[in-house]
């Protein structure tokens, strides 16, 4: 079935949205399960599979891209507002 | 999984190609008409056309050992060298080199033979008994262990780091785990990952290295680009969902997979250990896979978004597409569609249909860049400016 996050490597706590995914959209993640999209997430941007504290790390292709500034709820958007990745 | 053969050409020095080539290589470009002469007479032959061989400092001791790098590649039964005389890369050094593997190599230099049209009759002469040497040679069994699979992305989208790369990193670890070898270069596409890379590597010298080579390609970058370095990422990256340099450079280095980096090389540089080799090399995609070729792999998978036909003389170039929509404008040019990801499918299944094709292509399944006869002028990279 298709679905609407792409989960790349199973240690990850963020997916890649597929398509543009309103708030409170059920989103299908290719894992099978659904989250319910607590922010807007805009299409090719990450959302978080579960909660992540501030200050845990943010994981893709099962590596650290950065810390969560803030508490993301799972279904939250993660990006360069909530996620410190210590590049300038 | 190390059960797993192709049907090869074995060479004397043990190693296996997947195609039976005869290369002509000038190592010159002043010489370069005179080896695609002799090649356009003997058509299986295949002329190494490039730019360089002479008025460069720097780069002379490099261009040398790739364009010896290119002769030794398993896929040639035989080479060529066709020098000027006057230049600085010189034809024996270069067939010394070649004829270290044992095959059948030889060399002519035009301003000892009396011009272009004497080395012509006479490098004819060579080929045609080079080319019934390669026609007696069968390919036999040999497992994939000795397959050196280069890898390269190039005119990427947003979604190359999401479909096709980590697809290609699966097959990555697949050859891997078989005992072959897999080479990941473009050190520009590696940055912001050097932690990440280093404590991936087997020894802490490799680390150092990794560490070093992307320091490195951080300050170049920085250096030829100035304020505009920072354009690598933002903002069209930013606005497509990437939150940094780190997270971009990831979807480029998953194409190796998850293996351990055993060893850092030169550019052209032939890898002396298996498992997952970083080459130090330029993220243009034509130098790179120059270099790719001249280290020795005898097949390269090349992800890409934008689409692109470009190929390699001597060695199978895979495409993978890293959207249906791509594969189906750009077919002629598209070996794989790893689309369906987007679409419900898996990566795994993405690599299984790779995977599968890899095998084929070892075997002698001619890829769509062959077919297409995409094989032009050799790009091979350069520091300097030429003086």
């Amino acid at each position: 079935m298709k679905h609407d996050i792409l989960l790349i490597n199973l240690q990850d706590n963020v997916g890649v949205a597929l398509v543009d995914i309103p708030r409170g959209g059920k989103a299908r993640i290719s894992s099978g399960e659904r989250v319910e999209a607590v922010d807007e997430i805009p299409y090719s941007h990450k959302m978080a599979l579960e909660d992540i504290r501030a200050g845990e790390p943010v994981r893709k292709y099962g590596e650290e891209i950065g810390r969560a500034l803030s508490d993301i709820p799972r279904g939250g958007w993660v990006h360069t507002h909530n996620l410190h990745t210590g590049e300038q | 999984m190390s059960g797993h053969t192709f049907k090869g050409f074995v060479r004397p020095d043990g190693s296996a190609g997947i195609r039976n080539h005869i290369a002509v290589i000038p190592t010159v470009s002043c010489a370069a008409g005179v080896a695609a002469n002799i090649a356009r007479a003997v058509p299986p032959a295949v002329p190494l056309l490039h730019g360089h061989g002479c008025g460069r400092a720097l780069e002379i001791t490099m261009h040398q050992q790739v364009l010896a790098g290119l002769g030794r590649n398993p896929n040639v039964a035989a080479a060529l060298v066709v020098g000027l005389g006057c230049e600085t890369v010189q034809a024996s050094s270069v067939a010394a080199e070649i004829a270290k593997t044992g095959k059948p190599c030889e060399f002519l230099v035009i301003q000892e033979q009396g011009g272009s049209r004497k080395t012509t009759e006479k490098g004819i002469e060579i080929v045609m008994r080079f080319q019934k040497h390669a026609q007696a040679l069968q390919r036999s069994e040999c497992p994939v262990s000795r397959i050196v699979m280069g890898l390269e992305c190039g005119g990427s989208d947003a979604f190359s780091g999401i479909t096709a790369n980590p697809a290609v990193g699966l097959v990555s670890d697949w050859l891997v785990e078989c005992g072959g070898t897999v080479v990941l270069t473009e050190t520009t596409e590696m940055i912001g990952t050097e932690h990440i890379l280093s404590r991936r590597a087997a020894s802490p010298e490799v680390a150092a290295r990794v560490e070093h080579i992307i320091s490195q390609a951080r300050r170049r970058t920085h250096d030829i680009l100035g304020p505009l370095a920072s354009c690598v990422i933002a903002p069209g990256n930013m606005d497509g969902g990437l939150s940094s340099i780190r997270e971009k450079s990831l979807g480029c280095i998953v194409k190796g997979g998850g293996t351990p980096v055993t060893q850092v090389a030169d550019y052209g540089q032939e890898p002396s250990s298996k498992g997952l080799v970083i080459m130090d090399g330029p993220g243009y995609d034509m130098e790179s896979l120059a270099g790719l070729a001249a280290a020795g792999c005898q097949l390269i998978i090349f992800t890409t978004g934008r689409g692109t036909p470009a190929g390699f003389p001597l060695v199978p170039v895979i495409k993978v597409a890293s959207t249906g929509r791509l594969y189906k404008l750009m077919e002629d040019d598209m070996d794989i569609d790893a689309g369906g990801v987007l679409d419900g499918g898996s990566l795994e299944d993405v690599a299984r249909d790779l995977k599968a094709l890899a095998v084929e292509v070892m075997n002698g399944e001619p890829t769509k860049a062959e077919r297409n006869n995409q094989d032009g002028i050799l790009c091979l990279a350069v520091m300097t400016p030429a003086f």
